[in-house]
């Protein structure tokens, strides 16, 4: 059993006729926060599907905690919050936890638990759809929260936050890496890739780096993260 | 099949139901204020015998196709779907929620459809009860064939375009404008595999027949052996892995 909560190698993935992901490999290790970084259509969403094993591949194998991306086995141990957030909008907020803990046989505990961390217990009354979209997208990282799965697949969780809301969340996430889960984080606001233990950084479908913040940094000799993507899309 | 996940699924689709009051009394009522209409439309109380049981049989089985197929596209487009098929929870036990949800809000339709009928002079010959259950097996007919149709549109405004095709030419072909018997052949034989024919027939047999009859057994079975397929269908077409 090697150290990586995901293992990726060869991985193709064809959509409409146009290569989306070409001959990718890489590897997260686990108890790690890893940012996905890349402009729009890099390919982040759909690898993320891949790992997530919803994504139909065209070649190339995708492991994840040591089993076939998608394997029943890691229906309890792998969660996903999708760019939009996918919760029912004719819900309020307890009650589309209450339906996701029983979908995935946990205990209605995690609940109160899980709305604490996303600190939304004041609006747990409220029907979703009279949230913001901030506080819809909370929701939904709330229900990839249930039952402390191993990964946490996370698709742009930060976007049209307020830095303070931002702030709490990147917190969130080390406290979570902290206790051994593995995270995968995307974004396409290449600051955030500063809080990331780990970057990979995607663009047209291929990766152009995969260390950490820092290393990425003093190779390339670029003071921000910014600059380093441009340096290393200039250098290829 | 998880019991656990099945009831929470028809919990979850009830509740949804609850914070929409306008939809469950559109659901509720429409059926029962047309059969006031149809009523007054013959203005006849014989025309009006001869016609409202399969009414009775055909509203629920339209409302519930309707309905169900409209809220399955919503759950695949909001992505709520897909993240289901991510946890333990099986498919039969999403389809199957939805299935025991719309049953509930069927039997409160179809009775106060059922109560109206009679109080505006329909004779029911059988059990209350046997009406009760076709009308339900119809509606449930409505809910799998919804489920299933909802496989094939990518938006809710294609989902209602399946109406049309699907539930249209039932209701032209169940016998209720002319008995089956007397159609051509050929349409003859496509309301044979038509489940609302079925579900017309047994309705026609409860209100007409105070005896149970083996055909009225047999049609039972067909509308059930029509649900359970079309359930088993539409699981079928709920993909894990898309492209």
């Amino acid at each position: 059993m090697t150290n990586s909560a995901v293992l990726v190698s060869g991985l193709r993935v064809v959509r409409g006729g146009t290569e989306v992901l070409r001959d990718l490999s890489f590897e997260v290790p686990s108890g790690t926060v890893t940012g996905l970084l890349g402009p729009s259509g890099s390919g982040k969403t759909t690898l993320l599907r891949c790992v997530l094993g919803v994504q139909k591949i065209a070649g190339g194998t995708v492991t994840v905690l040591g089993r076939p991306a998608g394997s029943p086995a890691l229906r309890s141990h792998v969660a996903y919050a999708s760019q939009s957030a996918s919760v029912y909008d004719d819900l309020t907020v307890v009650e589309n936890l209450r339906y996701f803990a029983a979908a995935l046989r946990v205990p209605a505990a995690e609940v109160d638990r899980v709305i604490d961390a996303v600190d939304l217990a004041s609006y747990a009354g409220r029907l979703t759809a009279r949230l913001s979209g901030g506080q819809r997208s909370r929701v939904s990282l709330a229900v990839a929260m249930l039952g402390a799965p191993k990964l946490l697949v996370l698709d742009e969780p930060t976007v049209g936050l307020d830095p303070v809301l931002r702030e709490e969340l990147w917190a969130l996430f080390h406290r979570l890496g902290a206790t051994g889960m593995t995270l995968i984080v995307s974004s396409h606001v290449m600051d955030e890739a500063e809080r990331c233990d780990r970057l990979l950084l995607l663009r047209d479908g291929k990766v152009l780096a995969q260390e950490t913040p820092d290393s990425l940094k003093q190779r390339t000799g670029a003071t921000s993260m910014e600059e380093a993507f441009l340096r290393l899309v200039r250098a290829a | 099949m998880n019991p656990r996940i099945l009831l929470a699924t028809a919990r979850r689709v009830l509740t949804q139901l609850r914070h929409d009051p306008r939809s469950v009394g559109l659901m509720v009522l429409v059926p029962s204020l047309l059969m006031v209409l149809l009523r007054y439309v013959f203005n006849s109380g014989t025309a009006f015998d001869r016609f409202a049981p399969a009414l009775l049989a055909f509203f629920p089985f339209l409302l519930m196709f309707l309905t169900t197929s409209v809220t399955m596209q919503r759950e695949r487009t909001s992505g709520t779907l897909e993240r289901l098929l991510t946890t333990p929870a099986g498919k039969l036990d999403l389809l199957g929620g939805y299935g025991i949800a719309f049953s509930v809000v069927s039997v409160i339709q179809v009775t106060l459809a059922v109560l109206v009928s009679v109080w505006l002079g329909l004779s029911i010959a059988g059990s209350f009860a046997w009406l009760l259950l076709v009308a339900l097996l119809s509606a449930l007919v409505g809910v799998a064939l919804g489920l299933l149709a909802s496989a094939f549109a990518r938006t809710e405004f294609q989902a209602l375009q399946f109406m049309p095709v699907i539930v249209l030419p039932q209701f032209l072909l169940c016998g209720l404008f002319r008995p089956r018997e007397a159609m051509a052949d050929v349409l003859r034989w496509a309301s044979d595999v038509m489940p609302l024919s079925y579900a017309v027939q047994a309705v026609n047999r409860v209100t007409r027949d105070p005896g149970l009859s083996t055909e009225f057994w047999r049609d039972v079975l067909i509308l059930a052996g029509c649900t359970i397929a079309g359930l088993s269908l539409a699981a079928a077409t709920l993909r894990r892995r898309t492209d």
